[in-house]
């Protein structure tokens, strides 16, 4: 005899494949990935600024990297719409944390487990987020970094390095070969900025403009877009048939 | 004592004679007695600041709250039972991320004062309710628009104003507030007379011993409700103290020149 939570699951997903479809379960504009690392001052993060509709380079100039307050920065890949959405919750949550002003703020790790619940409980009614959101902030108190991550289905992690989507096959090897928790600020940017070429080289729904933010115990700073530097003058790759 | 509502006084969906509703005016005598309230509104923003009578050596000062943030860029300074004030506020916290869900952005000042009229003007319509026994001052500085000052009382009635008072001493304090030339003054003299009127009224012999809590949404605080700098709050507190001093010894001296002049002889 099957369990009632069971049942509630197997309504559920059938529920998703009829129409009208109230429970989406395939993403439509979408961000690439995310890379993140923590380095002596605190933690950095970078993605690029595309949000592509399916095959198509939509939106060229979205940031997939925002402030959540003064401690925390949010990015996210996957559905860009999800995204504006846990934005808003968030910016809810902030909003009356500035109202309440009885002088907390809302800790890195404290939003990082307010997002676990909100995706792990999405996902339970079949109708999840279709995120891969990374947290990364630096809580002053303690003079410690944090940097997690939580996906569409409600798994979290925590750890130094963080890389989502095509980042997760092609980034974490290098991040983790290059990285060093006491590397310094330029050290930590050259590393990540390497590794979004490497991306921008490889995968295909990315764009050569990124955001790069970081989180000290000054707060957060994020960067206007920017461009880095690319390789294509290779001559097999402008005349394949080159015989010498 | 006030005139006896003789029977029409016992409900609030009763009316007497004249045309009165006796519990919505009883109401709002909760208000007298309580700590004074100041609200200011100048050309570079809003200040509103209360007087807290401090009602034990035992009660941490810094968490009994009289003005409340609402949403951001609006400020509540609260009068009267404190508790039922508590209610208007939170109420305003519901309706401020209501409007940004809908509207994307910070409500308004005059948008928030009048669904909190009407939330107040609603508690004196049903007999199972009783009206709220505290008036509010609502400042507000909407990033896409202009300071603003509203006061509204037990009965749900609401006004803008240049500057509000309430609580005990407000005639007083109105009449204080009347020599202003609101269009020019600016938020860091309006810190400094909230102080020198609050001070000036407070009476040693009878009121209780006080501090004041300050609030301001300005251009200098990116248009956001936040509580006036404590250097600022402190520099206006002691010049309110010394001019008081000060009004203290010229009066004493007036009355000591009184006592030396000769008695005036009647003319025959």
């Amino acid at each position: 005899r099957r369990k009632p939570a069971m049942d509630l699951l197997l309504a559920a997903s059938e529920q998703a494949k009829v129409n009208p479809r109230t429970q989406t379960t395939s993403p439509i504009v979408t961000g690439a990935s995310v890379l993140a690392i923590t380095y002596k001052d605190g933690v950095m993060m970078m993605a690029d600024t595309l949000a592509s509709y399916g095959s198509m380079a939509r939106y060229k100039s979205v940031q997939r990297v925002e402030k959540v307050n003064d401690g925390t920065v949010l990015g996210a890949s996957g559905e860009f719409s999800d995204f504006q959405y846990i934005k808003d919750l968030l910016e809810d949550l902030t909003d009356e944390e500035f109202d309440m002003d009885d002088g907390c703020q809302m800790l890195p790790q404290q939003i990082h487990s307010y997002l676990s619940r909100v995706m792990y409980n999405r996902r339970s009614k079949v109708n999840p987020l279709y995120n891969q959101l990374v947290v990364a902030g630096y809580d002053s108190k303690k003079s410690e970094s944090y940097l997690g991550a939580v996906d569409m289905y409600g798994s979290t992690f925590k750890d130094d390095i963080v890389a989502t989507g095509y980042g997760m096959y092609l980034a974490l090897p290098l991040l983790r070969k290059g990285h060093d928790k006491k590397m310094d600020e330029s050290a930590a940017r050259k590393l990540l900025e390497k590794c979004m070429t490497v991306l921008f080289y490889r995968d295909c729904r990315t764009i050569n403009k990124y955001n790069i933010a970081k989180v000290t115990a000054s707060g957060v700073e994020i960067s206007k877009p920017y461009s880095l530097p690319t390789q294509w003058g290779y001559k097999r790759f402008v005349n394949p048939h080159l015989t010498e | 004592m006030s005139a006896t509502g003789s029977g029409y006084d016992l409900s609030v969906t009763t009316f007497s004679p004249d045309g009165r509703v006796f519990q919505v005016e009883y109401a709002a005598k909760a208000i007298e007695k309580s700590g004074t309230a100041i609200g200011i509104r100048c050309a570079d923003g809003i200040v509103l600041g209360v007087e807290k009578a401090i009602t034990s050596r035992m009660i941490l000062n810094e968490s009994t709250r009289r003005i409340y943030t609402v949403g951001i860029h609006n400020g509540i300074a609260i009068s009267g039972f404190a508790a039922d004030a508590r209610q208007i506020v939170n109420r305003g916290r519901e309706e401020a991320t209501s409007y940004k869900s809908y509207y994307a952005g910070p409500i308004p000042g005059n948008v928030l004062a009048n669904r909190l009229a009407g939330f107040i003007h609603l508690h004196t319509l049903y007999w199972y309710y009783r009206p709220f026994g505290c008036a509010v001052l609502i400042g507000s500085y909407n990033p896409q628009g202009e300071p603003e000052l509203y006061q509204i009382d037990p009965s749900g009635v609401c006004h803008g104003y240049y500057a509000a008072v309430i609580g005990k001493n407000k005639e007083a304090a109105k009449s204080e507030l009347e020599k202003i030339d609101f269009s020019t003054y600016t938020c860091k003299e309006a810190v400094k007379e909230i102080a020198r009127i609050i001070y000036k009224l407070h009476d040693e012999s009878k009121d209780k011993d006080f501090t004041i809590e300050m609030t301001w949404a300005c251009n200098d605080s990116k248009k956001k409700h936040v509580r006036v700098p404590a250097d600022l709050l402190q520099e206006a507190v002691d010049k309110a103290k010394e001019m008081k001093a000060k009004e203290e010894q010229d009066s004493d001296d007036d009355d000591d020149d009184d006592d030396d002049a000769p008695p005036a002889k009647p003319s025959k």
